[in-house]
């Protein structure tokens, strides 16, 4: 076991944990936070997708340890309300169905739009090739990646 | 709005029974074939548990139940926007409740066969309207006002000259001692607010801030974790096992061999049960596990395939949907086609793997997971548990995905037996290896077709020859020389009809790997085929594919199907060096029609330029639904035709995760664009239907193209 501190969404967390557990199971099981997905397991799918220090990662292959003195940004962090441009242009543009896969698109949607703010498709695919979704709501999250580089420039665009 | 699964006895607090609400229901089996609206009055004195389908409190809170489970389709907002509609209450406003798990109290609750629009709409609608004259009633005696100078708009009823509004809050009360109504008029669909609109799904803002709470998500006081190390051949028992090592790993709490019910066999295998998920994943891997597999042959693909191929050639099969003399009208045509098909076993790979959460103690067992089936888990499961279903309790969360993989009760019914085994609520999770290797999985399939030409090109004999694993003769005691009829389906009826002359049989392949329904079921093998056969005999006959088909159509529906799909496409402007592929399947009372363009991009290599695609499904609720979901069905045939499947080696699965079993990613997405048929035709199916013709359109499209025939699945669209 070994002691670990990081921050979850601007919160400070010490836990006692196996220092070979993956993050996944750290966000999930032990701070509680469910909105991070368990896929694949093997950093496949994109599911467990969150932010450390402002990169994304797949939590599910990356050990507790590498958090250590780290912040961690998970979908709830993003907003609660739905209130970020991501979020808003994810319902406007009605992209979920099972939703299963959604939260780890949408931390690698914001990523992407932080690191540019006017993708093309090629960059739209390069950013999200690394995200599965078997509803197969890739057209609208493609739409939806455009519609929130606009709202970032312009809240009050609309599809 | 806000969700959550309730128990009976808060339903009863919710939907205030008491008198001082305004609930109804729906009589089912035990008040025949009918199912008429019932107050919670009507309820009791006929001692039936009210459904409560539609409640509304003294603060006017509507709250509606949804029976079906959402695992993307749409049923979370389909239902309560059917409601809304007749009850005329603003959708945003109302409550939605999953309902639990019966069908003596809800009917049929299986999210499967595309059947939640189409299996309930009307007696939602007639449901839905009855509450709203059952207040509009209430308040004409309120304020002694004739019904005919009230409206009901938003939550309120209005008198027409003086305007004057009482909310339904304040109606409840009266309404809730008036009979039902004996006939309601319905809207026609003219005079829609609600239905046919795009309106916003209400889930999708729990699924954009983590807050959607999933089967895996779900925790309830005292849980602890399993996993299964399950034997990897379908029919392989245990023999022994050594829990020495694992045993004595921080937090394990229990090692016990575990058997669940696979069709007619059981499933063997050893559970970890750990106070972490993580602490029962690593001890796991500390298990010596040997298993007793010499009973039943260890199947390879190759050997699967080549018996069926042998089969469709050498067996006759079991014979049915035949019609006039196939054989007599093959001979004497003047030109006669021959192809095989074959289709892969795959995966159902929903991104939320298999998991479920039981809690067994005083011979009751209550459930909570991602289920398709919650009336099918508690009806199955507690006959295998020796229990009355009313002493099992079946909770539904959203589903990360189903497509026909979680209507199956193994995973209930495993973690049911663990709960009993340790007395404890226990979680059992599936990793994604668990969750791929052990099925059901879709059944691969070799068909055989045959069809003859006359002379002027018309379609005279057909017949198709299918092997592959029977899903019905799987289940205890089935008769295997029983034909399902349900196998012939997404062949299109209407060419049926116009044929003089054909033949279906089907020749079942026996294997112990479990097969099971996966999204359009029969449809998704049987459309590729069908509709890649017409494409060929249309080639031969020197026709135009779509015209080729026109020939068949039997009903004006299928003309103005084909003529919308014709017009939005641009059929006729097909231009050199583009590959045009079209087709046409009917599954679960809907017709979809598909046309994908092809071309070569600079380096030679195949892409999909654009899909089209019209889909007929009669009455609908939500056109936006319409289109995601058949958006979804043409990504999930694409990958399925040119991504994945599932192999056997040994007698085991060979696809173990997503490094192998490769799914579509964004980048093989194509530009589709949808459209849906207004028509006043019995509701059809949404959620499947637009499966079926994507890969013959596809197939066809690059037949177009380049002139060569793909007639195996799946196929790598670079290697083309």
């Amino acid at each position: 076991m070994a002691s670990i501190s990081f921050t979850v969404n601007a919160r400070p967390h010490t836990v006692d944990v196996d220092p070979k557990m993956p993050l996944l199971w750290v966000i999930r099981d032990v701070i509680g936070l469910t909105g991070t997905k368990y896929g694949c397991g093997i950093a496949q799918c994109g599911a467990c997708t969150v932010h450390l220090n402002g990169v994304p990662v797949r939590a599910c292959s990356l050990p507790v340890t590498a958090a250590a003195n780290k912040a961690i940004v998970t979908i709830e962090g993003l907003s609660a309300d739905n209130s970020h441009p991501v979020q808003q242009a994810w319902i406007e543009e009605q992209v979920p169905q099972c939703g299963y896969c959604q939260s780890g698109q949408i931390m690698a949607a914001t990523s992407l739009l932080k690191r540019n703010a006017n993708p093309t498709d090629s960059d739209i695919d390069a950013a999200m090739q690394g995200h599965v979704c078997r509803c197969g709501t890739y057209p609208r999250i493609r739409k939806a990646i455009k519609l929130a580089a606009q709202k970032m420039k312009n809240p009050t665009s609309k599809s | 709005m806000t969700t959550k699964t309730i128990s009976r006895r808060n339903f009863i607090k919710l939907s205030g029974m008491t008198g001082t609400a305004l609930t109804l229901g729906i009589g089912f089996s035990a008040l025949g074939k009918d199912s008429p609206v019932l107050t919670a009055a009507l309820a009791e004195a006929q001692n039936i548990e009210l459904n409560a389908w539609i409640s509304i409190d003294t603060a006017g809170t509507v709250t509606i139940i949804n029976h079906r489970a959402e695992m993307g389709q749409g049923s979370f907002q389909a239902v309560p926007q059917i409601i809304a509609e007749e009850l005329e209450v603003d959708l945003n406003q109302v409550k939605i409740v999953f309902a639990q798990g019966s069908q003596t109290k809800y009917g049929s609750q299986i999210t499967g066969g595309s059947s939640t629009v189409r299996g309930s709409y009307k007696r939602l609608l007639r449901l839905a309207a009855s509450a709203r004259e059952m207040l509009l009633e209430a308040a004409s005696r309120k304020w002694n006002v004739a019904r005919t100078e009230l409206v009901a708009e938003n939550g309120q009823v209005i008198q027409i000259t003086t305007g004057e509004a009482i909310s339904y809050g304040d109606l409840v009360a009266d309404a809730a001692k008036l009979q039902p109504p004996k006939e309601v008029k319905l809207k026609s669909p003219r005079d829609y607010k609600v239905l046919r609109k795009p309106m916003p799904r209400q889930d999708i803002p729990m699924k954009t801030n983590g807050q959607a709470v999933f089967g895996i998500d779900k925790k309830i006081p005292g849980m602890l974790y399993a996993v299964v190390e399950r034997n990897p051949r379908f029919l392989g028992k245990l023999k022994s096992f050594d829990d020495s090592a694992a045993k004595a790993m921080p937090g394990v709490k229990h090692i016990l061999p575990v058997k669940m019910r696979v069709f007619s066999h059981d499933r063997e295998g050893v559970a970890v049960v750990a106070d972490s998920l993580w602490a029962a994943l690593q001890a796991r891997k500390a298990l010596k596990v040997e298993w007793d597999d010499t009973a039943f042959p260890h199947h390879s693909s190759e050997q699967l395939y080549a018996q069926m191929r042998e089969d469709v050639k050498n067996k006759p099969g079991l014979s049915f949907r035949t019609k006039g003399d196939f054989k007599r009208a093959f001979e004497t045509s003047a030109k006669k086609l021959e192809a095989i098909y074959e289709t892969p076993y795959e995966a159902h790979a929903c991104m939320e793997p298999l998991n479920c959460i039981a809690h067994f103690q005083n011979n009751k067992l209550e459930i909570w997971g991602p289920i398709q089936g919650p009336d099918w888990v508690q009806a199955d499961v507690a006959d295998l548990m020796g229990l009355k279903p009313e002493d099992v309790t079946v909770n539904m969360t959203f589903l990360g995905g189903g497509f026909g993989r979680k209507a199956f009760l193994d995973y209930p019914h495993e973690a049911a037996v663990i709960s009993k085994a340790i007395q404890a609520p226990v979680q059992v999770f599936w990793t994604r290896e668990d969750d791929m290797t052990q099925g059901p999985f879709r059944p691969g399939m070799i068909y055989q077709c045959r069809g003859g030409l006359s002379e002027q090109g018309r379609l005279q004999a057909f017949e198709t020859r299918m092997a592959g694993q029977n899903m019905d003769h799987q289940n205890p005691g089935a008769d295997k020389m029983a034909y399902n009829s349900n196998v012939t389906e997404g062949f299109l009826e209407t060419y049926l009809n116009s044929m003089p002359h054909y033949s279906f049989s089907d020749i079942p392949l026996e294997s112990p790997i479990p097969v099971m329904w996966w999204r359009s079921v029969y449809s998704s093998t049987n459309g590729f085929a069908f509709e890649s056969f017409l494409d060929e005999l249309a080639h031969a006959a020197g026709t135009d594919p779509l015209a080729f088909r026109r020939n068949y159509f039997w009903d004006a529906r299928y003309h103005e199907l084909a003529n919308r799909l014709e017009e939005v496409s641009g059929w006729k402007n097909r231009k050199p060096n583009e590959g045009w592929g079209v087709a046409i399947t009917e599954c679960f009372s809907s017709i979809v029609g598909e046309v994908v363009k092809v071309s070569r991009k600079p380096d030679g290599k195949i892409k999909i330029d654009k899909v089209w695609a019209v889909m007929d499904c009669g009455w609908y609720v939500n056109p936006d639904t319409i289109r995601a979901q058949v958006e979804g069905s043409i990504i999930m045939a694409l990958a399925a035709a040119t991504k994945h499947e599932v192999t056997f080696k040994e007698g085991k699965a060979v696809e173990r995760n997503f490094d192998s079993y490769k799914m579509l990613r964004i980048t093989d997405s194509p530009e589709i664009e949808v459209h849906v048929v207004d028509n006043e035709e019995k509701a059809g199916g949404v959620g499947e239907p637009g499966l079926p013709p994507f890969t013959p359109a596809l197939t066809n499209a690059i037949f177009d193209l380049t002139g060569k025939r793909i007639r195996k699945l799946p196929f790598a669209l670079e290697e083309v």
